[in-house]
């Protein structure tokens, strides 16, 4: 046992204690949490500085706006619904198409409007933010993702992770969905994460759980070796999120969209850990990298951070 | 920067804690063991005597406070008597009992407590007296003289001398000197006198010592008289048989110097019964009371003077930090998941009252139930608040229907279910069925047991009546545990679940 603690220290592996005690705790004011938790507020304050989002259709915010919203989407026969404070893509409805008067959704069933109305009660009461406190249900834009990755996603939308420390992109992942995680792209619902180079923007190995697999259980594709479109742009969205918050580290999740390109779908103040298993690599010495770049005391344009994380934190033998 | 800080009051906090523990239990005598008992002797002494119709006035020493014993409780039963205490000339201190007018036969009564503790004073320091040369008349200096010679001749030093002196005293055969100064069947205390003359004649001073023996229960305990020798440096006591100088640890000296225990004017000489007898009392109750009447701020002040309904509360709280102290180290660096932050600490406090096994398995038994009517509700997709409502409701119930089986079948311990806070379990179902519904069951069983095992620890270590005397009486430690708490906060180790994570990651292929 502490032999392996010994090899993960030395590979650099940051664990939960370290993460939130040595970077988070000090570098993440508790106040501007809510700037990522709350995605309404996420939305505003990208769109001001003109980072791409997922266009908001409407907001639905007490018991009482719950009927009229079905009016307000006359003209729209997809959709998605999502709590403004979920997580782990708890409460996402996603709406493909309509059945007379009911709602298609992604996975084929239908679903009523007693029971759309039911589901935006619930949301609303808090069912699924993060303290259990009041929440607004988002209706936005559905995402229809970029081609490249239709061989290895199960229904969902896979995403990009990209983890920003003070601007810096220093490790990202691709996220699949698979059947076991019922389409959502979270990690521990069983979605796939596969690494992907900084420097090239192409997929590494892939981690379902906690082991390594090579291709999609679902779709039996190889999940390494893709290129992600749009590379670079991610990369510049990522290190702009920095001043988008103030979070000096937080993850980004962007989706790849077929016609509007990259969007932000939400900031995440506590990106997990398991990004670095995906990568095969810690996270650590690429924080302790950009702590002795100067952290955020120096403050060089997004676009040389971007420049800074190519050249340093390129995949090791990619 | 804010790493020394943090150092900083753990260290502060830790000795803080740390000193006033050692304090309470080597200075103060508080008991680390709830049980422990200390040895106490009541001692009594009865005077009796036939006073004259004239002014008494009776003295008598009180022991002063000696260096292993501590003297407590003094009391004087002695109705119409004035009572004083004075130093006399010779350092004893005396008891003054005077009256205008008695007569008849009078009983007075004095007694004290006398137990082993740390609390004694260390004796004050005193310079090397000078010895006194004795009044002798010329047949007793001669005797005294060649008693004096034949020791001096077999002892190398002050002690050895006393003890060549004391073995000629003590022969069996005496020789003609020291018939000449004790007479044919001395007294010890005869023997003790001339010993402590023929040292004062080699320059040594010496002095008779009287005691009583503090043994098992004497209803006539007799006088002890033993011999102190002063080498120049210090007193050593000497017994009338002692082959080297000590003091067996059962020996409290009353008085020195060759006056008698009562003197007294107006009355006959009066007849002194003393009684000895000895009780095992718990040390917790021996060192409060003491406390009390020294008026020690640390015991009047502290969580004892609290009424003892109160106390009862804090001995069950000063033990929650243990538990929450548990807590803090299963989920920061072992990395056990469990269902709420102090859910654990707070089942662990029930199980207190309904036994371990039995509390398992009604905590078992209530949760699985409320997990099944959870799971159930869940189809009939209700809102948050009336769905929570329903479990706690449904929780209640279950409660009281295993309080009636369990009573039916006569199992005593399956009434203390109602112990259970039922808050806590309402919202362990509700989280619990939460994670089963996003996580799958298998996660949600697996934090179930983590928290249940974190609880069962979390028991383990806050049950015990030792912990739980020991936070009582030392509430300080509690800064100790703080102190570690506050450590833990800057851990930024790896938990051991994570090893098992990330384990892929330290191979040594990559």
């Amino acid at each position: 046992m502490p032999g392996l603690a010994k090899r993960l220290s030395e590979a650099g592996v940051l664990g939960i204690n370290a993460r939130n005690a040595l970077y988070m705790l000090p570098h993440n004011p508790r106040r501007l949490y809510p700037l990522a938790d709350d995605k309404l507020r996420t939305k505003e304050i990208a769109q001001k500085v003109g980072i791409q989002v997922p266009e908001l259709y409407a907001v639905v915010a007490s018991p009482g706006e719950v009927g009229g919203l079905h009016a307000a989407l006359a003209g729209r026969d997809d959709f998605v619904v999502k709590p403004a404070h979920g997580s782990g893509g708890e409460g996402i409805v996603v709406v493909t198409g309509r059945v007379g008067d009911n709602y298609r959704l992604s996975d084929g069933t239908v679903m009523d409007r007693a029971e759309m109305d039911f589901h935006l009660n619930n949301l609303l009461s808090g069912i699924y933010s993060l303290g259990g406190q009041t929440d607004k249900a988002l209706v936005e834009y559905r995402v229809r993702f970029n081609p490249v990755f239709e061989k290895v996603a199960y229904q969902g939308v896979p995403d990009v992770r990209i983890v920003v420390y003070f601007g810096y992109p220093v490790m990202a992942m691709v996220r699949l969905p698979t059947r076991a995680s019922r389409g959502r792209a979270n990690l521990h619902q069983g979605a796939i994460g596969a690494g992907v180079d900084i420097a090239t923007g192409t997929t590494l190995t892939a981690v379902l759980k906690t082991g390594i697999v090579a291709e999609h259980p679902d779709t039996g594709h190889p999940v390494s070796g893709i290129c992600v479109p749009h590379w670079q742009a991610l990369l510049d969205i990522a290190a702009r999120s920095w001043e988008l918050t103030g979070l000096a580290y937080q993850g980004v999740d962007i989706v790849l969209d077929r016609d509007r390109g990259p969007l932000v779908l939400e900031l995440n103040a506590r990106p997990g850990l398991a990004i670095q298993i995906a990568n095969r690599a810690g996270l650590r010495r690429r924080l302790d990298l950009v702590e002795k770049a100067g952290g955020g005391a120096v403050a060089p344009t997004a676009a040389e951070r971007v420049a800074f994380a190519k050249a340093r934190f390129a995949a090791v033998g990619a | 920067m804010r790493s020394r800080h943090v150092y900083g009051l753990a260290a502060a906090l830790a000795i803080i804690g740390a000193a006033l523990f050692l304090y309470k239990v080597l200075m103060v005598g508080l008991p680390l063991k709830r049980d422990q008992k200390t040895d106490l002797w009541e001692v009594e002494v009865a005077i009796a005597f036939a006073a004259r119709g004239r002014p008494v006035r009776l003295t008598f020493p009180v022991p002063p406070s000696p260096p292993r014993f501590t003297i407590v409780n003094q009391n004087f039963v002695s109705r119409g008597y004035g009572v004083s205490t004075v130093e006399a000339l010779d350092g004893n201190r005396r008891a003054v009992l005077s009256i205008r007018k008695a007569d008849g036969k009078q009983s007075l009564y004095y007694g004290f407590v006398v137990l082993r503790g740390p609390t004694a004073i260390a004796a004050k320091a005193e310079g090397p007296p000078e010895a006194v040369v004795p009044k002798l008349s010329e047949p007793e200096r001669l005797a005294a003289e060649a008693i004096h010679l034949a020791a001096v001749a077999q002892s190398a030093d002050a002690s050895t001398f006393v003890v060549q002196v004391l073995k000629q005293l003590a022969e069996s055969r005496p020789m003609r000197s020291v018939v000449a100064l004790v007479g044919d069947k001395p007294t010890e205390r005869r023997k003790i006198n001339a010993a402590a003359k023929i040292a004062a004649l080699a320059g040594l001073p010496a002095r008779v010592v009287h005691g009583i023996t503090l043994g098992l229960d004497r209803t006539h305990a007799r006088f002890d008289h033993w011999l102190e020798v002063h080498d120049g440096k210090q007193w050593l006591s000497f017994l009338s048989d002692a082959t080297g100088p000590g003091l067996p640890d059962d020996k409290l000296a009353w008085w020195r110097g060759p006056s008698p225990f009562t003197e007294i004017s107006g009355g006959d000489q009066p007849h002194v019964t003393i009684t000895v007898s000895k009780s095992r009392n718990p040390t917790l109750q021996v060192v409060r009371t003491l406390g009390e009447q020294a008026k020690a701020p640390l015991l009047t002040w502290s969580l004892f003077g609290l009424p003892l309904q109160t106390q009862i509360v804090f001995r069950l709280l000063l033990t929650v930090p243990v538990g929450v102290f548990l807590l803090v180290v299963m989920r920061n660096v072992v990395g056990v998941k469990t269902f709420g932050t102090f859910m654990p600490v707070l089942i662990a406090l029930s199980f207190r009252e309904t036994q371990l096994l039995w509390g398992i398995a009604l905590f078992t038994a209530v949760v699985s139930g409320g997990l099944l009517v959870r799971l159930y509700l869940e189809q009939l997709k209700l809102l948050l608040v009336p769905r929570l409502a329903a479990v706690l409701i449904v929780v209640i119930l279950l409660m009281a229907v295993l309080s009636i089986i369990s009573h039916k079948l006569d199992i005593a311990s399956g009434l203390s279910v109602a112990l259970f806070p039922m808050v806590i379990m309402t919202m362990t179902i509700e989280r619990m069925s939460i994670t089963w519904d996003e996580l799958g069951g298998g996660e949600a069983i697996k934090e179930g047991v983590g928290s249940l095992l974190v609880s069962v620890l979390c028991y383990l270590a806050m049950s015990p009546p030792a912990v739980e005397h020991l936070l009582f009486a030392f509430p300080e430690l509690l800064l100790i545990v703080l102190a570690a708490t506050v450590l833990l906060g800057r851990y930024s180790g790896y938990r051991l679940t994570e090893l098992a994570r990330f384990r892929v990651l330290g191979g040594r292929d990559t």
